[in-house]
C-alpha cells in the first residue's frame, strides 16, 4: 500500500456475537461493519457521517487498535493494524466526545503531562506544548485546576489538548463536540480546521452525526448506515447529486402520522419529519415543484396550518435522507421514506 | 522531536502513571485518619487480647508488623487488582492501550506509586505502634530484613498485576472478588499471629500469597528469640521462595496481560458500551 494513504481499508468487517437469553437461548450476530472500503490520503480531513449505531465508532476502534476486525484488512500510516498494532499507535491519537478520562485529583496540566509520558515525550517539550495548546483552546487560566472542578465543556477542551499534544500524524475524532454548547463546539471546530489547514502532513478522521459539522469541516464525507458506506465524496458533490430534485422545508402546526399522509403521494422522493417547538417540521425531496400543491392540500385536510415554507438548497441531511430514507435524528421505526423509490 | 525508543517510552510511562498515586496521597489527606488510625485500632484490639492472656510481649510486635503490612495487601487488592477494571469504566484504559506504550509499564507505574504511597502509611502505623505499645526489636540482619521486605513487595505487587488482568476479564465481579480475598488472607497469611499456628500444610498453601512468607521472615529477623519456636521456614528458604514468586508472578502477569488484551480486542471488551 502507498504510504501516501493515511488510512486504507479493504472489505473491513466486524460482527459481534451476542448471547440470547430465555427460551431462544443461543447466539445471534450483529453486523456492525460490513465490507467497508476506504482510502484516505494524507492531509485530508475526512468525515464519517451517520446516525448512532451506524458503525462509525466500530470503524474508529478497529483503526485505533482497540478492536479486532472479523474480516478484511486495515492499514493506518501504511501499517497493518492487525499485524503491528504497536507501530500504528506511534502515529495516532484519538479524542472522543463525552470522554471522562484522567484523574480528578490531578490538575489539567498534570493530567496532560501524564498522558504525554505514555508517548515518551520529554518533560520540557510536553510542558511547552501543553501551555501553547491550553492557550489556543482558552483553558490556560485553568491549567492548575483539578479536573473534577471542570465543567463538561472545559473537560472536553482538555481532552482536545490531550489528543493534539502528541502531534499525531493521524488523529481520530469520535463525535468530538458531543454534548457541548454551541460556542465551545464552534471554537473547537475552528481549532481542528486550523490545525489540519496549516499542516499538510496531518490527517483527521472525524465521526459525527451533526451534518453542519461534517459540512463545515470535511474535505470528503462518507455516509455510513448499518455498517456500510453508502456514498463518499466532497460535501459539495454529495449535495450536487440532489440538484435535479427540489427540496422544501415546511413547518406546520402539529399533525399526526405524517408518514401515512405522505408515504404514497406522487412526486415525493423522500421526506423526513421532526417535532420542533410544538410544530411539525417536514422536509421533502420532490421530483419537481408540481408535487407541492397536493402536499399543501393534504395538510389542510388534516387541519394543519402552514407556519412557514422554504425552498432551499440541498444539505447533507437531504443527501442522507435520499440515501437512507430517513433523517439522522429519526429512529429506524419512524421511517418516512417512500418505499421502493430511488434514493 | 526524535522518535522515543521503546524503553524510553516504558520508563516515562512508569513515572507518569506512578505520579497520580504519589501526588494523590498529598492531596487527599484523609488517609492520615483512615489508613493510620483505623488500622491502629484493629491492631490495638489484638494487642489487648494478647496482653489479657499474658502472651509474651513479642506478640505485640507480631501484631503491629502485621497491621502495617495490611496496608500493602489492601493497596494490592483495591488499587492494583481492581484498577484496570476501574480504568476501563472511566475510559482511561482505551487511552492506555491506544498509546504506544506497554500495559506492563502502566501496571508497574501503578505498583511503584502504590508502594511509595503505602509505605508512608505503613511506616506511620509502625512508628505509632512502636511508640504506643513500646515494642522492643532486636534486628538480626538489616540487609536480610530489607531484602525480605523488598522481595515481598515485588512478589505481592506482581500478584496484584496478575490479578489486574484477571479481574478485568471478570468484569463487574472485580469488586466482589476484592471483597472475597480481603479478610481470608488476613487469616491464612497470619497477619496477627505466626502462620505456623495454622499447621505446616495450611501455612504452605498460604505461602502462595507472598505476605505469608514475608511476614514470617521479617518476624524471625525482628524477634529472633520468640520466633525460634514459631518459625515456619528458614529465612533463607523464604527468601528463595519469594524470589521465585516474584519472577513467577511478573511473568504470569505479562502473559495474562497479553492474553487479556488479545481476547478483549477480539470480543470488544476494552471499552464500555457506548464509548
Amino acid at each position: 500500500m502507498s504510504t501516501e494513504l493515511a488510512v486504507k481499508t479493504e472489505q473491513l468487517s466486524r460482527v459481534y456475537k451476542v448471547e440470547k437469553r430465555g427460551a431462544r437461548a443461543g447466539e445471534r450476530e450483529i453486523i456492525a461493519l460490513d465490507r467497508v472500503d476506504l482510502a484516505i490520503p494524507t492531509g485530508e480531513l475526512f468525515g464519517l457521517l451517520g446516525p448512532n449505531g451506524a458503525g462509525k465508532t466500530t470503524l474508529i476502534k478497529i483503526l485505533t487498535t482497540l478492536l479486532a476486525s472479523t474480516g478484511g484488512r486495515a492499514w493506518v500510516a501504511g501499517v497493518d493494524v492487525a499485524q503491528n498494532p504497536w507501530e500504528v499507535r506511534r502515529h495516532i491519537n484519538m479524542v472522543s466526545g463525552g470522554e471522562s478520562s484522567g484523574y480528578g485529583l490531578l490538575t489539567v496540566e498534570e493530567n496532560l503531562w501524564m498522558f504525554s509520558q505514555f508517548y515518551g515525550m520529554d518533560g520540557r517539550t510536553a510542558r511547552t506544548r501543553i501551555g501553547e495548546l491550553l492557550e489556543i483552546v482558552g483553558l490556560a487560566d485553568r491549567a492548575k485546576t483539578k479536573i473534577f472542578h471542570l465543567s463538561t465543556g472545559m473537560r472536553q477542551k482538555m481532552n482536545f489538548v490531550r489528543g493534539f499534544l502528541t502531534s499525531p500524524e493521524i488523529l481520530f475524532l469520535d463525535e468530538p463536540t458531543l454534548g457541548l454548547d454551541v460556542q465551545t463546539s464552534h471554537k473547537l471546530r475552528g481549532f481542528i480546521k486550523d490545525w489540519v489547514g496549516k499542516r499538510a502532513e496531518k490527517t483527521v478522521l472525524l465521526t459525527t452525526h451533526y451534518m453542519h459539522e461534517a459540512d463545515e469541516l470535511c474535505h470528503r464525507v462518507a455516509i455510513v448506515h448499518n455498517g456500510r458506506i453508502l456514498a463518499c465524496d466532497t460535501p459539495g458533490n454529495l449535495k450536487k447529486s440532489l440538484q435535479r430534485e427540489v427540496v422544501f422545508r415546511l413547518r406546520v402546526t402539529a399533525i399526526t402520522n405524517p408518514e401515512e399522509l405522505f408515504q404514497h403521494l406522487q412526486g415525493v422522493q423522500r421526506f423526513s419529519h421532526e417535532d420542533v417547538n410544538g410544530h411539525t417540521e417536514l422536509n421533502f425531496i420532490l421530483e419537481d415543484e408540481n408535487a407541492l400543491p397536493p402536499i399543501l392540500t393534504l395538510i389542510q385536510h388534516c387541519h394543519g396550518e402552514l407556519v412557514s415554507l422554504e425552498k432551499r438548497d440541498p444539505t447533507l441531511e437531504d443527501v442522507f435522507i435520499s440515501l437512507v430514507g430517513r433523517g439522522l435524528g429519526e429512529r429506524a421505526g419512524g421511517v418516512g421514506a417512500t418505499e421502493g423509490e430511488p434514493g | 522531536m526524535s522518535k522515543p525508543t521503546r524503553w524510553g517510552i516504558f520508563w516515562r510511562t512508569v513515572m507518569g502513571r506512578a505520579y497520580p498515586r504519589v501526588i494523590g496521597m498529598q492531596r487527599e489527606r484523609s488517609w492520615l485518619f483512615f489508613d493510620t488510625l483505623l488500622p491502629l485500632l484493629q491492631v490495638s484490639a489484638f494487642v489487648f487480647i494478647y496482653r489479657a492472656i499474658q502472651a509474651p510481649p513479642e506478640f505485640t510486635g507480631f501484631v503491629v508488623l502485621g497491621g502495617a503490612m495490611t496496608a500493602y495487601w489492601l493497596n494490592v487488592l483495591w488499587s492494583m487488582a481492581s484498577q484496570l477494571y476501574w480504568e476501563k469504566e472511566t475510559g482511561n484504559l482505551e487511552l492506555y492501550i491506544m498509546a504506544p506504550t506497554s500495559l506492563m509499564a502502566i501496571l508497574l507505574g501503578m505498583a511503584i506509586g502504590g508502594i511509595v504511597a503505602t509505605t508512608v502509611r505503613a511506616l506511620a502505623v509502625i512508628t505509632l505502634g512502636l511508640l504506643i505499645f513500646r515494642i522492643e526489636v532486636s534486628i538480626v540482619s538489616v540487609p536480610q530484613l530489607l531484602g525480605v521486605f523488598l522481595l515481598t513487595l515485588v512478589a505481592l505487587y506482581g500478584l496484584g498485576m496478575l490479578f489486574s488482568s484477571l479481574f478485568l476479564l471478570w468484569g463487574r465481579q472485580a469488586w466482589h472478588l476484592s471483597n472475597l480475598f480481603q479478610e481470608p488472607v488476613y487469616l491464612v497469611s497470619g497477619f496477627y499471629f505466626p502462620v505456623r499456628a495454622l499447621g505446616f500444610v495450611a501455612a504452605l498453601g498460604a505461602s502462595v500469597i507472598p505476605i505469608t512468607l514475608g511476614l514470617d521472615a521479617m518476624r524471625q529477623l525482628l524477634f529472633p528469640t520468640m520466633m525460634a519456636q514459631f518459625r515456619f521456614l528458614d529465612v533463607g528458604i523464604e527468601l528463595g521462595v519469594l524470589a521465585v514468586l516474584s519472577i513467577g508472578f511478573l511473568w504470569l502477569a505479562r502473559r495474562a496481560l497479553t492474553y487479556m488484551e488479545n481476547l478483549s480486542r477480539r470480543e470488544g471488551r476494552l471499552t464500555i458500551r457506548g464509548q
